[in-house]
């Protein structure tokens, strides 16, 4: 019975997740996007070192002068599950460096690598993208609770940014995307060293002539495995049991080392 | 070779981690203490989380003390009566440790407090150690014989209320000062993941008048549950138990700790006091150095999920 109520409720929270971009309205156009990934679940052992991803997709009803002149592009973006994320800022206080002031933005991606057929800024204007929150530039970043007048807002965004992108969690591949027939295309994101756990989400957006004009979404799952994860589960799942262990293992070690050179 | 730490979330080599608990377990074979006041800092010079360190070293303080301990047990050398009184006060400052612990790692300053702790800690012992064996060093090498304060005058701490008679130590002693010591080291071992011995074994000597072929089997007695404790909570609250780092730093440290005592018993006792203040305020300059220096990048990002 839990077991059922559990998977309703991540089939819910996976329909959700896959909903919910807000897309900008798109107008008559005929064409569709259709992505296909070869699976919905990934493993990751423990000795990983990240891998590129590849997507298929295709455009149908395409227009075939606008896709002579290579006028579609392709934006496929995969983002992380979502966490609240806390920016701190250091400043220098009687000599020692002490976080003074932070920013907490609400639900960002714990990872976002993106992929496209040129350089997004080119695909279309700026506050397109800024209103579909693609690409790390346009993400949205909603801080929560109190930030004063907000003049420093700006400032933590970009701290934020630069501080997934070099540690290599947030990554762009301007192109990454390549049309391999007249519709068919090929996207390959990476997934980093470090990838979170859980649901991710696929997000295929295709422009034409700097519009928008659709966008398909497909979850995908990240589950690590091996002995690794096997102990962050048990430090997770049952935290009492695992310090249990914890200290079983030292007394053990402690008493084997008294046993061994025991000398008197 | 590389080892994945799963709590810590990061890949180290693991012969440097074994160097590490080597090199501690050998000191703290030397000079008889726990070392977790030397495996935490050195974790976290090696980007270990503060987080993950505390928590861990209190985890290896487990291992060394209780292999220290089953020898003085063997010697009949513990005060089990003292060690549990100390211990009441020792697992309630624990768990205020904890909370504390806790409560500055959602504030954010859970870093610098351990920091500046560990400066404000090391710094002080090592001074006065080193001023103390320096005294010893010349009285020794003018043949004068070190005159050590005889355990015996009473002070105000033998003045208190709630006496209670310890048969092992010989003595007669209120209950307030020792448990009030073990509070204030369970506080320092659940935020600093140290055992405490480092200061709890000067304390019952000078302060409490504690015999002193008892004070240390004791202590240990005493460390050896608050740590585990501490383990236990700060793995149910902090999840910061990387097992797979604790445990390679107790076997090597285990090991480590046998060629320490050897070399130990050939070196004479204020040399061996001299040379370990030097150490733990190598130590503490150090952390204060990370304090000053302006850091490489001022904002840092932390996910709520995943905490460090």
């Amino acid at each position: 019975m839990r077991a059922r109520v559990f998977i309703a409720a991540l089939l819910f929270s996976l329909a959700s997740l896959v909903a919910a971009p807000v897309l900008a309205e798109p107008g008559d156009f005929t064409e569709k996007l259709d992505i296909g990934i070869s699976t919905d679940e990934i493993a990751i052992t423990s000795d990983f070192r990240g891998a590129d991803l590849t997507i298929f997709g295709a455009i149908d009803g395409f227009d075939g002068n606008i896709l002579a002149q290579g006028k579609y592009n392709i934006v496929v973006a995969l983002e992380g599950p979502k966490d609240n994320a806390t920016v701190r800022r250091k400043e220098r206080v009687f000599g020692i460096w002490i976080n003074t002031k932070s920013m907490t933005f609400e639900l960002v991606p714990e990872s976002y690598s993106l992929s496209s057929t040129r350089d997004i800024e080119t695909i279309a204007p700026t506050g397109d993208m800024n209103s579909m929150g693609i690409g790390v530039d346009h993400m949205r970043l909603t801080p929560t609770g109190y930030i004063g007048d907000g003049s420093n807002l700006s400032e933590f965004r970009d701290a934020f940014r630069r501080a997934r992108e070099n540690s290599g969690v947030y990554q762009r591949d301007p192109g990454g995307v390549q049309f391999i027939s007249s519709s068919l295309f090929k996207a390959s994101v990476r997934l980093p060293a470090d990838v979170p756990n859980g649901v991710h989400v696929v997000r295929a957006y295709l422009f034409r002539d700097g519009m928008f004009v659709a966008a398909k979404a497909l979850p995908l799952r990240v589950v690590k495995t091996g002995i690794e994860q096997a102990i962050t589960r048990a430090a997770h799942e049952s935290p009492f049991l695992y310090g249990i262990l914890a200290v079983l293992l030292a007394v053990i070690t402690g008493w084997l080392a008294s046993v061994v050179f025991r000398r008197d | 070779m590389t080892v994945y730490l799963p709590i810590a979330e990061l890949s180290v080599n693991i012969f440097i981690i074994l160097g590490m608990g080597a090199a501690v377990g050998f000191l703290s074979g030397m000079f008889g203490v726990g070392g977790g006041f030397l495996i935490t800092p050195l974790l976290i010079f090696y980007n270990i989380p503060p987080v993950v360190a505390v928590a861990t070293g209190a985890n290896q303080v487990v291992a060394s003390s209780i292999s220290g301990a089953i020898t003085h047990f063997r010697r009949g050398t513990i005060d089990i009566k003292l060690g549990t009184v100390l211990l009441c006060g020792g697992l309630a400052g624990a768990t205020v440790g904890v909370w504390i612990f806790s409560f500055l790692r959602r504030v954010g300053q859970l870093d610098l407090v351990i920091s500046l702790m560990y400066v404000l800690l090391l710094g002080t012992v090592g001074t006065l150690m080193l001023v103390e064996s320096i005294s010893a060093l010349r009285k020794a090498s003018k043949n004068q014989v070190g005159t050590l304060r005889r355990p015996g005058q009473h002070n105000w701490v033998h003045r208190l209320p709630l006496k209670m008679r310890f048969k092992k130590s010989k003595i007669y002693l209120s209950v307030i000062p020792v448990v009030a010591l073990g509070f204030g080291i369970g506080i320092l071992t659940s935020v600093m993941g140290v055992g405490g011995g480092f200061i709890m074994v000067p304390a019952m000597i000078y302060l409490l008048r504690i015999p002193t072929n008892v004070v240390i089997g004791t202590s240990l007695f005493q460390i050896i549950f608050v740590s585990a404790y501490t383990v236990i909570v700060q793995a149910s609250t902090n999840y910061s138990v990387d097992i797979v780092l604790a445990f390679v730093l107790m076997i090597a440290g285990v090991i480590g700790a046998q060629y320490g005592v050897r070399v130990g018993q050939r070196l004479r006792g204020e040399q061996l006091r001299a040379l370990l203040a030097l150490l733990v305020l190598a130590v503490g300059l150090r952390l204060a150095v990370e304090l000053v220096i302006p850091p490489k990048e001022i904002y840092t990002v932390v996910s709520a999920g995943l905490g460090f």
